[in-house]
């Protein structure tokens, strides 16, 4: 039932050590915060996991493969950058992803684009950065993968179109399905999550389920992660 | 509307205490059928594997039973409810005078002001009315 696993996973840029010997296991079917200060090694994790990034050591499986061309087609990533030509239309966009992708599923792109009162024909340049936002992150939820990565999905975007985000991501996703989210609102997605894993100066601090660490320290995951990293 | 979940204690819990409190109050009465998990986890604005964690808890404390395939379903069992209702009645009453007790009011003196506010009660209604 593993999804990802990482061994003995390094990456160094020159001199600088950015992730250091992880070992982490991702099963299917669960929710994941990667959560950590600026430049703990979150999103260089995340880029060896999708492949855009080679391990100076040690090795990522998807399914128990080796990440490649097999691996980018279970995976669907939201970067913390958006990539698309702001000059096209939303509508344009919606068939440049049914192009690339065997799995998007264009009827639930455009009921969520529906839903969120975004226009098809808007081009993104005229459209507000939550709105861009938005767009990025329905293309990306409306593939059916076995593995959405998810950087920073909704710091721009309004707490109202975040609940509806949250309960769009909890609804359409299935059971064999894992999502890896990484983001600094921890207390909007707490309850959304099963495990978190804490990232601190390219190590793993903790990886465990969050009502276990709930119970143990009678706190929420947003305070635990403010003592663990009091600067 | 999402329940009213704090993050400072798990959520499994949080969420049997809420069924539990449904049951008792009547909201699901004995025997009634229980929404699938995916649709308690909307409403609650909870992820699936959480809500399905609480059902097997109530499932173990013979609360809810499911039916292979039909579902979950409230017990029919009263009796059961009947005694969760005054166990947490009683869970209520101790933790109030403790917190009387934390204020330093001695007992008569916490029976007389119920009493008190109870009287003061039904002048209320009557005045109303």
């Amino acid at each position: 039932m593993t999804l990802i696993e990482c061994r003995d996973l390094t990456k160094k840029y020159g001199s600088h050590t950015a992730l250091s010997n992880i070992n982490i296991q991702i099963c299917r079917g669960h929710i994941i915060g990667l959560l950590g200060p600026n430049g703990s090694g979150k999103t260089t994790l995340i880029k060896l996991i999708t492949g855009l990034l080679s391990p100076s050591a040690g090795a990522v499986y998807v399914n128990e493969e080796p990440v490649g061309v097999k691996s980018k087609n279970l995976i669907s990533y939201l970067p913390d950058h958006t990539y698309l030509d702001k000059h096209m239309r939303v509508r344009d966009v919606m068939d440049f992803f049914e192009d690339f992708y065997q799995d998007f599923d264009s009827m639930r792109a455009y009921d969520m684009l529906n839903k969120l009162d975004i226009n098809p024909n808007h081009k993104l340049k005229t459209l507000s950065k939550g709105n861009q936002e938005k767009v990025q992150l329905i293309l990306v939820m409306s593939r059916r993968a076995s593995l959405y990565i998810l950087d920073e999905p909704i710091a721009g975007v309004d707490p109202a179109a975040r609940d509806y985000i949250l309960n769009t991501i909890l609804s359409n996703y299935d059971e064999n399905a894992s999502i890896l989210i990484s983001t600094h609102l921890i207390s909007d997605i707490e309850n959304i999550l099963d495990e978190v894993i804490f990232i601190q100066n390219g190590a793993i601090h903790t990886h465990a389920s969050v009502d276990d660490l709930r119970l143990k320290d009678h706190k929420s995951i947003d305070t635990i992660f403010r003592e663990v990293f009091k600067c | 509307m999402p329940w009213n979940l704090d993050s400072d204690r798990p959520i499994f819990i949080q969420i049997i205490e809420k069924i539990q409190m449904d049951i008792i109050s009547g909201l699901y009465r004995p025997g009634d059928k229980l929404p699938s998990v995916r649709e308690l986890a909307q409403e609650a604005s909870v992820n699936p594997n959480t809500m399905q964690k609480a059902l097997s808890e109530l499932e173990r404390t013979g609360l809810v039973y499911s039916q292979r395939t039909s579902g979950r379903y409230i017990t029919e069992d009263t009796t059961m409810i009947d005694n969760l209702k005054s166990q947490l009645a009683k869970e209520l009453i101790t933790e109030f005078l403790d917190n009387m007790h934390k204020l330093g009011i001695p007992q008569e003196e916490t029976m007389s002001l119920i009493n008190e506010i109870m009287k003061g009660d039904d002048t209320d209604d009557s005045d109303r009315m």
